[in-house]
């Protein structure tokens, strides 16, 4: 961090050491920083203290004033001239803190052999540490009924439960999901959630993580090991653009756990529930293990890897051919596709944008994303932020706690531009900026930003025509930083590696000549192809047409994009090699298929939205699945037109030697918005949003998650509602020439022309069902 | 010898004294109307010099807790009464409101007036809606006499049916709409109370007493109890006493004062031991009977004035059941928040509940004194503290009558010879 605050000091003496640390540190910390471990339970760094567990009583002098009874460190900030003596130098201190623990475990049911937190547990190890062998307690035990549902995903074991209160406090002060709550009282207190309301949270598993004791536990990891049969891997999350680190165990090859990792300047220690449940689908039973080619009869058999291989190389090099490559690849592995779109096919037809998009967008990546250094440190500085486009809880949850932090701390504005109002968005008290779906352009102007502001915009701002554009000239003339947030993870990183049409590696243009020469130098190529590539909707028209023949296509669904019908039917004709980990309706089409490994079987990076690389080692080790990379270098190799990646490292090293463009970057062509459509009674404009826990391909598999998910409606305004006769929980169907889809309606604070569904969940899959997501006319009518 | 000093009392006896007729008969609300036009500043002064201190058992100067409100902060301030009344033999207030509400409501106006809050509040317990309603009644006629409405608002809350909801700070949370548990100090209401505004907690008793002060002088009312402890006060006296009731007396008078003035404890029988200020207050025996009863004096003696709840238990009581009772009220009041309380109140109970019974053994009375020692100074609030106090006292001064529990295997008394009713029949 480049940041120059400056922060008093104050001098203290524990244990008859002398510490000093910044003004308002607590006792317990500063303790830390010494090396003296008080224990503790109900204290957590990022939670606001309580002093409720009483297990860090130490005793404190000031100025030769001595408090009468220990007090709790986690409670009292240090001052000038105190004097700490903990359980290391006070025999009134180890004592308190001895019979706490007694306390706390008299009524614990000391079922350690069969309790998932056994080896792993604070209350097991801070027993040990400092607490007594023996319990002096022969009464009974309190009993309760274990365990109970709190949600499909977390359950708790209450007579374990220490009453702490952090899953309580994290719910309240750091998701603002106050859904569960300490009830009753006495001995009786237990952790509850209101009758009839489970707790419903995308960060519910944070809850389970900062539980100290085996309270709270997770359905899915529930009785399925023991923390020391599992192997440990430091990894980074792969469902979004936020950049969690995480930890993943594996035990025997299959991952039974992921866990919120520590970084200070991303997740802190939090991430959401998909990125800590949603991985079962790395071992569903449908992984494609083993290449394919699809034979004279036309049917897809089983094949060796040289056949495959030469199958591949073939088929590419005998067409004119084009890359797709989907937002899910790592940063190296989308430098692959790169790389091989350029050395292998001499095209610059490649695009990693598996989703709406347009050209306004490519633009503006280019002239403004690629090499941006937006960061959450600048959400933490800000006067201001603006979402544009963008629902962070939904989108990138981890952005969606920074802003909520930095509301909490010191009431951050935040101002959304948007048809409908969001739970999200909501909690953060934001101003709501009500638009007309394609409407968002108009509103930007209005908007009085600083150069102190952050601009965040999601990447469906690209389905409104000039939204970009005028985000792009706001930026310009406030200052304000700007930051794009995809929600996958591998978007950004594709936009760094040049996995798209306009861009080289390293943010250089394709159109700048000296940029072409740095890049083909370095690739040891007489020159590389200078024509501006297609974007996928170009590609996939480019296939029916004719002008294009074979696809290279790697994590691409054909139902995320509005041309599902055009993509399907270039996927028949075209020759279509897939790098896939389970079957697609693109493998289903495919004529050579080639396995590969999943995020957790290998190494890499991502790129988080911020630019910010996010490092993990492959965790899965006893797997046979390669890397896309390592089978384009492969393929590569087999059409005599190598790029030299075998490995992950290397691809780094060269990524690395190839350093940033220093020149002139694109400019955007400025766009202008159309003017929104007019709309009669039984019509509306619709717009759509992906939610966090949805039917996306990776949280294929996780059912308990995925009941966690937020009820599928329709939403309109009440104004609307009263035209159709519809009150909440009517029926209301919306439907296009293309298709339709009936939904429970929710009448909410919506633009009055405006109809929103979620994009991909159950019984709302817009895309596929209605062939659009936003800013069409629907007709919208009560069944 | 001292005598009964009948302040807050004095028109108790008259049929009507509840009403406001009655009240401003005897010259209430003259007192508000000559604060309203004093200083804030010099009411603060005036009761500082009064020396009034807490009455609901801390003792803390109630014109220097008024004067912890900043000024000129451009804040609201708010006025809290805890009205909770809920210790074990405490039963002061519920009487002064029932006979004299008014009483209470004139000493919020002035009180409003002197910390420059708009809004009172008077937090009461939800069991007594006898008082409630009569609360209530008050107000209504205050509303309309136009004492209350013009510049100052008074708001009754009832509460709901916790003891610790009498710790200002749960008081606060509960008033709030939240569970009522204390909160972590700093900071204190003081500073950031209810609705996170500088706001004063005071006893019912305390805003009550402030009238008399404000109409009769700081020196008269300095002029009444001892050195540091001024003024009059309610001694509530109950159990095996031949005339239980409100008391009031200057403070400094002792029990043995009180009990004749009474009529004595029930007759044919003696005193065995008693709470100086309800059952968070160590015990006192009849070794203590000479014992000045103001702040100084009692704390002296190894006690707390508290709420000057003086409970009277002759020689027929067994002490281990009376403190299993107690006990048994802690733990179902224990808020939950702090383990030490939460955890110990429950193990204590067991523990008694087995020497009662005559299945304990000596090893338990150093068990229960460790334990005590372990909730001690290590709970939260004060509760988990004065959950100990009845044991540790009562192991001080009748370790023998534990220990014959252990021997005969049995409790040694008669559990119907120390009822009330047992005493009327003989």
């Amino acid at each position: 961090m480049t940041t120059t605050e400056m922060v008093d000091m104050i001098s203290l003496v524990i244990d008859g050491f002398e510490v000093s640390v910044p003004k308002g540190t607590l006792v317990i910390r500063a303790a830390e920083k010494l090396g003296i471990q008080i224990p503790r339970f109900c204290d957590h760094p990022l939670l606001d203290p309580v002093g409720a567990c009483r297990q860090c009583l130490v005793d404190i002098e000031i100025n030769g004033r001595a408090f009468p009874k220990p007090q709790a460190s986690c409670t009292i900030p240090v001052e000038p001239g105190m004097i700490v003596k903990t359980q290391l130098t006070s025999s009134v201190a180890e004592k308190a803190q001895r019979g706490v623990m007694e306390l706390l475990l008299m009524n614990h049911p000391l079922d350690c052999p069969v309790c998932d937190k056994g080896g792993e547990c604070p209350l097991q190890n801070q027993a040990m540490s400092n607490g007594q062998g023996e319990s002096r307690f022969e009464g009974a035990k309190r009993t309760f009924q274990k365990p109970i549902n709190i949600s499909s995903q977390v359950l708790l074991d209450r007579e374990r439960c220490v009453l702490c209160a952090r899953c309580t406090r994290f719910s309240e002060q750091i998701a603002s999901d106050p859904f569960i709550t300490l009830n009753e009282r006495g001995a009786l207190q237990q952790v509850g959630i209101y009758e009839k309301q489970p707790f419903e949270s995308y960060f519910s598993g944070n809850a389970v993580q900062i539980c100290p004791v085996g309270a709270l536990t997770g359905a899915s990891y529930r009785f399925r090991a023991r923390p020391f049969d599992l192997v440990s891997t430091p990894s980074a999350c792969e469902h979004c653009a936020s950049g969690c680190d995480m930890r993943t165990d594996v035990r025997r090859g299959k991952t039974l756990r992921r866990l919120a990792g520590d970084d200070a300047l991303v997740n802190e220690e939090w991430n959401c529930d998909k990125g800590r449940w949603a991985f079962k689908y790395v071992t569903a039973t449908d992984r494609l293990t083993t290449p394919m080619i699809r034979n004279s009869d036309g049917v897809l058999v089983q094949a060796s890897w040289p056949e495959a291989l030469a199958a591949a190389a073939a088929g590419l090099s005998g067409h004119k051919s084009a890359v797709l490559v989907g937002g899910r690849a790592t940063y190296e592995d989308a430098y692959g596709y790169s790389k091989f779109a350029r050395i292998a096919l001499a095209t610059n037809d490649i695009d990693f944008r598996a989703r709406l998009s347009s050209d306004e967008e490519r633009e503006f990546l280019a002239a403004h994303i690629v090499g941006s250094t937006t960061t959450y440190r600048d959400i933490d500085t800000a006067d201001r932020v603006l979402l544009v486009a963008f629902e962070p809880e939904e989108e990138s949850p981890i952005v969606f706690l920074r802003l909520n932090k930095q509301f909490r701390k010191r009431a951050l504005k935040v101002t959304t531009i948007a048809t409908k109002l969001s739970i999200g968005v909501e909690k953060l008290n934001g101003e709501f900026i009500k638009v007309a779906p394609g409407a968002e352009a108009s509103a930007l102007s209005s908007q009085a930003l600083t150069n102190k502001s952050v601009i965040l915009v999601g990447e469906r701002a690209s389905e409104s025509a000039g939204l970009l554009s005028a985000v792009a000239a706001l930026a310009q003339t406030s200052g304000a930083k700007l930051a794009w947030i995809p929600r996958r993870a591998g978007e950004r990183g594709a936009l760094e590696a040049g996995a798209i049409g306009n861009l080289l590696p390293g943010g250089r243009p394709v159109s700048d000549a000296s940029a072409r020469v740095d890049i083909a130098t370095a690739w040891n190529t007489d020159s590389l192809p200078s024509d501006i590539g297609k974007n996928t909707n170009e590609i996939i028209n480019a296939v029916n047409s004719g002008s294009i023949g074979a696809l290279l296509i790697g994590g691409v669904d054909p139902l995320d994009n509005e041309m599902s019908a055009q993509t399907l039917a270039a996927l028949e004709k075209a020759f279509v090699v897939s790098l896939e980990i389970a079957p697609s309706m693109v493998t289903e089409r495919a004529d050579v298929i080639l396995p590969v490994a999943a995020v957790t079987e290998k190494s890499g990076s991502f790129l988080n939205w911020e630019g910010r690389p996010r490092a993990f080692d492959s965790a899965v080790t006893e797997t046979h699945n390669r890397s896309d990379l390592r089978i384009l270098s492969m393929v590569a190799d087999q059409m005599n037109r190598t790029i030299s990646l075998g490995t992950v490292t290397a691809a780094a090293k060269e990524i690395a030697s190839l350093g940033r463009w220093d020149g002139a970057k694109v400019s955007i062509t400025k766009v202008s918005a159309p003017s929104v459509p007019s709309i009669s009674a039984d019509e509306a404009i619709i717009t759509s949003w992906r939610r966090l826990l949805d039917l996306g391909t990776l949280q294929k598999g996780e059912d308990n998650l995925a009941a966690t998910s937020r009820r599928t409606v329709a939403v309109i305004s009440p104004k609307r509602a009263q035209v159709l006769g519809v009150s909440d929980g009517d029926t209301l169907r919306i439907s296009t020439q293309y298709g339709s889809v009936t939904l429970p309606a929710l009448v909410e604070d919506i633009h009055d022309d405006a109809v929103w569904a979620p994009r991909n969940s159950r019984g709302s899959q817009l895309l596929s069902q209605l062939g659009i997501a936003h800013g069409a006319v629907v007709k919208v009518a009560k069944v | 010898m001292t005598k009964l000093a009948p302040v807050l009392s004095a028109h108790w006896d008259e049929k009507d004294s509840f009403t406001i007729e009655a009240y401003t008969r005897h010259g209430g609300y003259k007192a508000s109307k000559k604060a309203l036009a004093m200083d804030p500043d010099a009411v603060i002064q005036l009761v500082k010099d009064s020396g009034l201190r807490g009455r609901g058992g801390a003792g803390f100067p109630t014109g220097m807790k008024w004067g912890f409100i900043p000024q000129g902060d451009n804040k609201d301030h708010y006025l809290v009464v805890n009205a909770d009344e809920s210790e074990p033999g405490t039963c002061k207030d519920t009487p002064l409101l029932l006979a004299n509400p008014h009483v209470l409501i004139e000493g919020c106006i002035i009180a409003c007036h002197a910390i420059r809050a708009k809004h009172a509040f008077i937090y009461i317990r939800g069991e007594v809606t006898h008082v409630v309603r009569r609360l209530n009644q008050a107000i209504e006629d205050a509303y309309k006499a136009g004492h209350l409405g013009n510049g100052i608002e008074l708001v009754l809350h009832v509460g709901a049916g916790a003891y610790i909801c009498g710790e200002e700070t749960a008081l606060l949370d509960s008033l709030e709409g939240f569970r009522g548990q204390p909160r972590l100090r700093p900071p204190f209401p003081a500073i950031a109370g209810l609705y996170a505004r500088p706001t004063v907690v005071n006893n019912v008793e305390s805003i009550a007493s402030v009238p008399a002060i404000i109409e009769n002088g700081a020196e008269w009312y300095q002029a009444m109890g001892t050195e540091k402890s001024k003024g009059t006060t309610l001694y509530s006296l109950s159990g095996h006493v031949k005339n239980p009731g409100q008391f009031e007396a200057p403070l400094g008078i002792t029990l043995r004062e009180i009990l004749e003035l009474s009529g004595g404890i029930r007759s044919g029988h003696t005193l065995k031991f008693w709470t100086p200020g309800g059952s968070s207050t160590p015990l006192f025996t009849a070794q203590h009977l000479d014992v000045p009863l103001d702040y100084e004096g009692v704390s002296a003696a190894g006690s707390m004035l508290g709420t000057k709840a003086l409970q009277i238990f002759d020689e027929t009581t067994c002490v281990v059941r009376a403190v299993l009772r107690w006990t048994e009220f802690y733990k179902h009041e224990s808020c939950g928040k702090c383990t030490p309380c939460r955890e110990g109140t429950w193990w204590l109970v067991q523990i008694l509940r087995d020497l009662e019974n005559g299945k304990g053994s000596e090893a338990d009375l150093a068990k229960l004194l460790d334990l005590c020692d372990n909730i001690m100074g290590r709970s939260f609030c004060a509760l988990g503290d004065g959950a100990t106090s009845p044991i540790t006292s009562s192991i001080k001064y009748f370790r023998d009558e534990y220990i014959a529990h252990v021997t005969q295997e049995s409790c040694p008394f008669d559990p119907v010879a120390s009822t009330l009713f047992e005493g009327a029949s003989k």
